[in-house]
């Protein structure tokens, strides 16, 4: 049995009176893929803040590596690609080494030595294809090449956790199949546990190992074949649309 | 013209002047980076004119106006960075309901004192060939403190002005770097309101950071090009000012005003032109 990375119990959050999350109860262990999914409004990227402590719930608790978000110490262990790159100021003046550096926050009182942090950036660029991006302004990107800069401060800080909410916008296909490529071997080779928000609830079958469907509410979470198998699908999404999605993948 | 400059830097009021102003300025620059990034520029404005409140609080009690200042102004920084947080409203909003409180207890108290005396005036603005010894010693050691800080903090002063979000979700106590960011702002701004005054002084902490964001090449760089550039105009402005009789403080803003012209000059003939249509 893997240990539990994130441990939700009776979790519900709130804006303003306004329910999002309702009584939310789920295990994430280590090595676990899951896609998360659900239509806009279904509280997928509140739940993201919830898992980051960027939110406190208003009932129920959640742990991420055993501890509750005000004792956590294991920040350098997630990795996070938010979802909302496009509202960075696109004149901020930083070269991309900086902003991929900003992944290694968390990991200076380890007193990781310059060198290493220098070595680190460098891996992280050249895994994401962009080393050659290093000295230029993250303004000066295209909005394809500033989600890749994203991508790599995610990665940089080789976390235990990636947490992505949407990291194939902007991605041309090329890339994208890359991505999902190297996200496959952390899992697979790393064990490296992935939270992947997406609304592409038809390719999420290739990549996760589990899926969890949110609307407010856990509506289903398990494996992909699982999945297709329970009624979730056609109630959701009609029985045609069932054989488009699950069958793509036979 | 060495004799010259050897008799002007003899003068002890300059002596005084160039040290002060040149770590001022240092401070300045170095935070209006930051909060230029975050679009909380006037926040430097809108501590002047509570600045300006509370001097005339200080000659009201016939109290040294820095120690004065300083609390009253500290206290304000962190009243905006709470209304921002706990009133749901959007920081020009908080700057505008304090600074204008600011200004009207100032004027509210000038009044009752009589209408605006000579003191009141030297700090609306500023003359830094007057500046004492006491607050040449004042403004090295805030200097220092707010330069340490930001060099202490400046990871997660970067990241925050990035990314708050992303901040927080690494683990960064944003809450209490941004009360560190607006009590550093508070200590500067009572800082230079002997400088350039306190009708001139969000114009140092914009300026130099505006001129930088022109030509820099990274974080860091523009914080190095907007020290450099805030210490090239204040050693200027007062050498000019000193030479011609001109006011110091607008000599230093009018200075930082061209070099802000020449670096947008340089950016527009370096800039990559587009490509023609074929």
């Amino acid at each position: 049995m893997q240990p539990e990375l994130i441990s939700a119990r009776g979790l519900c959050h709130a804006y303003n009176s306004v329910e999002v999350l309702s009584d939310l109860t789920f295990s994430m262990l280590r090595g676990d893929y899951i896609g998360l999914v659900g239509p806009n409004g279904s509280g997928k990227s509140t739940l993201v803040k919830l898992i980051l402590g960027l939110e406190a719930p208003s009932q129920g608790s959640i742990t991420v590596f055993g501890q509750a978000h005000k004792d956590l110490k294991a920040w350098d262990k997630i990795g996070y690609l938010p979802q909302k790159i496009n509202f960075f100021n696109p004149h901020f003046p930083s070269t991309v080494r900086e902003i991929v550096e900003l992944g290694l926050i968390s990991r200076r009182h380890s007193r990781l030595a310059r060198a290493e942090r220098r070595a680190a950036v460098d891996q992280a660029l050249e895994l994401l294809g962009i080393g050659d991006l290093a000295k230029r302004l993250i303004g000066d990107l295209s909005g394809g090449q500033q989600q890749r800069v994203f991508i790599a401060r995610a990665l940089v800080s080789r976390p235990e956790l990636l947490i992505l909410d949407e990291p194939a916008t902007a991605l041309d296909p090329e890339t994208r199949d890359n991505f999902f490529s190297l996200l496959h071997d952390l899992n697979h080779r790393d064990s490296v546990s992935v939270i992947l928000v997406t609304h592409d609830i038809g390719s999420i079958g290739e990549f996760a190992s589990k899926l969890m469907f949110l609307d407010k509410r856990i509506i289903f979470f398990g494996s992909f074949d699982e999945f297709c198998l329970s009624d979730t699908m056609t109630k959701v999404f009609g029985p045609s649309s069932q054989h488009i999605i699950c069958h793509k993948h036979d | 013209m060495t004799a010259d400059i050897l008799e002007f830097l003899s003068y002890g009021f300059i002596q005084r002047a160039l040290i002060a102003g040149c770590f001022v300025a240092l401070a300045c620059s170095l935070l209006g980076v930051l909060l230029v990034l975050r679009r909380l520029s006037l926040i430097g404005d809108g501590l002047s004119h509570v600045t300006f409140g509370s001097v005339a609080v200080g000659l009201f009690m016939n109290v040294y106006p820095l120690y004065v200042s300083l609390p009253i102004v500290m206290a304000s920084a962190l009243g905006i960075l709470r209304l921002t947080e706990r009133a749901r409203i959007y920081g020009d909003a908080a700057i505008g309901i304090v600074s204008s409180v600011g200004i009207a207890a100032g004027v509210m108290l000038a009044s009752v004192a009589g209408g605006l005396n000579v003191d009141l005036f030297s700090y609306l603005f500023g003359n830094v060939l007057s500046i004492s010894s006491t607050e040449v010693y004042a403004s090295i050691l805030l200097s220092i403190v707010v330069v340490g800080a930001v060099a202490l903090y400046f990871d997660e002063l970067f990241s925050i002005t990035f990314d708050e979000e992303y901040a927080r979700a690494s683990g960064i106590q944003t809450a209490r770097i941004n009360a560190v960011l607006v009590l550093l702002t508070a200590i500067t701004v009572v800082l230079t309101m002997k400088v350039v005054g306190i009708m001139l002084t969000s114009a140092l902490l914009i300026l130099p950071a505006a001129t930088a964001f022109q030509v820099a090449r990274g974080f860091r760089n523009s914080m190095l090009i907007a020290a450099g550039t805030s210490v090239v105009s204040v050693v200027s402005g007062i050498v000019i000012s000193f030479a011609f009789n001109l006011p110091t403080g607008a000599s230093i803003v009018l200075l930082n005003f061209v070099i802000f012209l020449a670096a947008l000059l340089l950016k527009s003939l370096f800039r990559p032109r587009p490509a023609r249509p074929q």
